[in-house]
């Protein structure tokens, strides 16, 4: 069995033109691990740079535009917010209608990442996933049925599986 | 405990800070609050692991690097000794114990495409379990945000 065993294209929509400049890089590397709290993070970082601070906040700002850089921001440990329930909610849907109906279910409130992915048969029949978050089993549970509501006659099985530890968040990681 | 000023800020820093010289005060401001409350509480928040980092969100597809969550079904008693392998790869960008028999769930992110398959290789050939691959072939939703 082949370590690589999907046929699909890795980065189909993404261009090579798209990468990184020397000092768009740059600034991945040293971010990449967080920004200071500070009062002028951006300011150190165009320290780092050695350019000037209105130059990094157009870089970053240009990065922004690219989808390069979601955004700046603080994340959560779900857990410790109350979020016990973080289920990964996985779908085996009609291939035909998949792309419609991810639309649909991204849609819902409650669904905060949405992706069409590849099936394993026999031991993973499912193409769709929906990752939901909640405090209560029941809330949980509640999501799931309006989830296979949306997805009507096109259902055909599904699964949560509801992570129970963090076992690594860093993020991304370039070398330096 | 967190004070309602903690709750607000929590939610207010997952949503992004403003791209300028000064962002926390603008988030004081927006709040009520001063700049060194907010520096306080978020520097407090990250010490005490309630939030597991500050800084920018990469999305590496959009700079022609690879991104792909991958699932592994492993014996429980091998669970620590290959979440010890498959962590030690700097590449290694998220990893989650699931209830399932698929168990480990993680995020290989990488600067260059054909290196997802290298490192699947390796950790293949290290574990002796198979690596299921799962890129995303679309996406139809990613935003994040929890509500304190």
């Amino acid at each position: 069995m082949s370590a690589y065993t999907s046929q699909f294209n890795l980065h189909s929509s993404q261009p090579l033109s798209n990468s990184l400049t020397p000092i768009e890089r740059k600034l991945v590397v040293l971010t990449q691990s967080g920004l200071p709290v500070i009062p002028k993070p951006f300011e150190w970082l165009a320290e780092q740079l050695q350019v000037s601070l209105a130059e990094t906040l157009v870089i970053i700002q240009q990065l922004q535009q690219r989808g390069v850089i979601r955004r700046i921001a603080a994340v959560p440990n779900h857990y410790r917010l109350g979020y016990r329930y973080n289920g990964m909610t996985v779908w085996d849907v009609t291939d035909s209608q998949a792309n419609l109906l991810g639309k649909r279910i991204a849609q819902l409130p409650f669904v905060s990442h949405c992706y069409l992915r590849p099936r394993h048969l026999p031991e993973w029949p499912f193409n769709l996933f929906a990752m939901i978050h909640a405090r209560k089993q029941a809330t949980m549970e509640n999501y799931r049925s309006q989830i296979r509501d949306v997805l009507g006659k096109a259902y055909q099985s599904d699964d949560v599986l509801v992570s129970s530890k963090i076992l690594k968040k860093t993020g991304l990681r370039l070398l330096p | 405990m967190m004070d309602k000023l903690d709750r607000q800020l929590l939610n207010r820093l997952q949503t992004g800070i403003p791209i300028c010289e000064y962002p926390f005060q603008v988030i004081a401001n927006e709040l009520s609050c001063t700049e060194q409350q907010v520096i306080d509480k978020l520097q407090k928040m990250l010490d005490s692991g309630l939030l597991t980092r500050f800084g920018p969100l990469f999305d590496i597809n959009e700079f022609g690097g690879a991104f792909t969550l991958v699932a592994m079904q492993v014996p429980s008693e091998d669970f620590d000794k290959v979440t010890a392998i498959v962590n030690q790869f700097p590449q290694v960008a998220h990893n989650y114990q699931r209830q399932h028999q698929f168990n480990m769930w993680f995020v290989i992110a990488t600067e260059k495409t054909d290196e997802i398959v290298d490192i699947i290789t390796q950790i293949e050939s290290l574990t002796g379990l198979r690596v299921y691959n799962m890129p995303k072939q679309e996406e139809f939703y990613v935003g994040l945000y929890l509500p304190v």
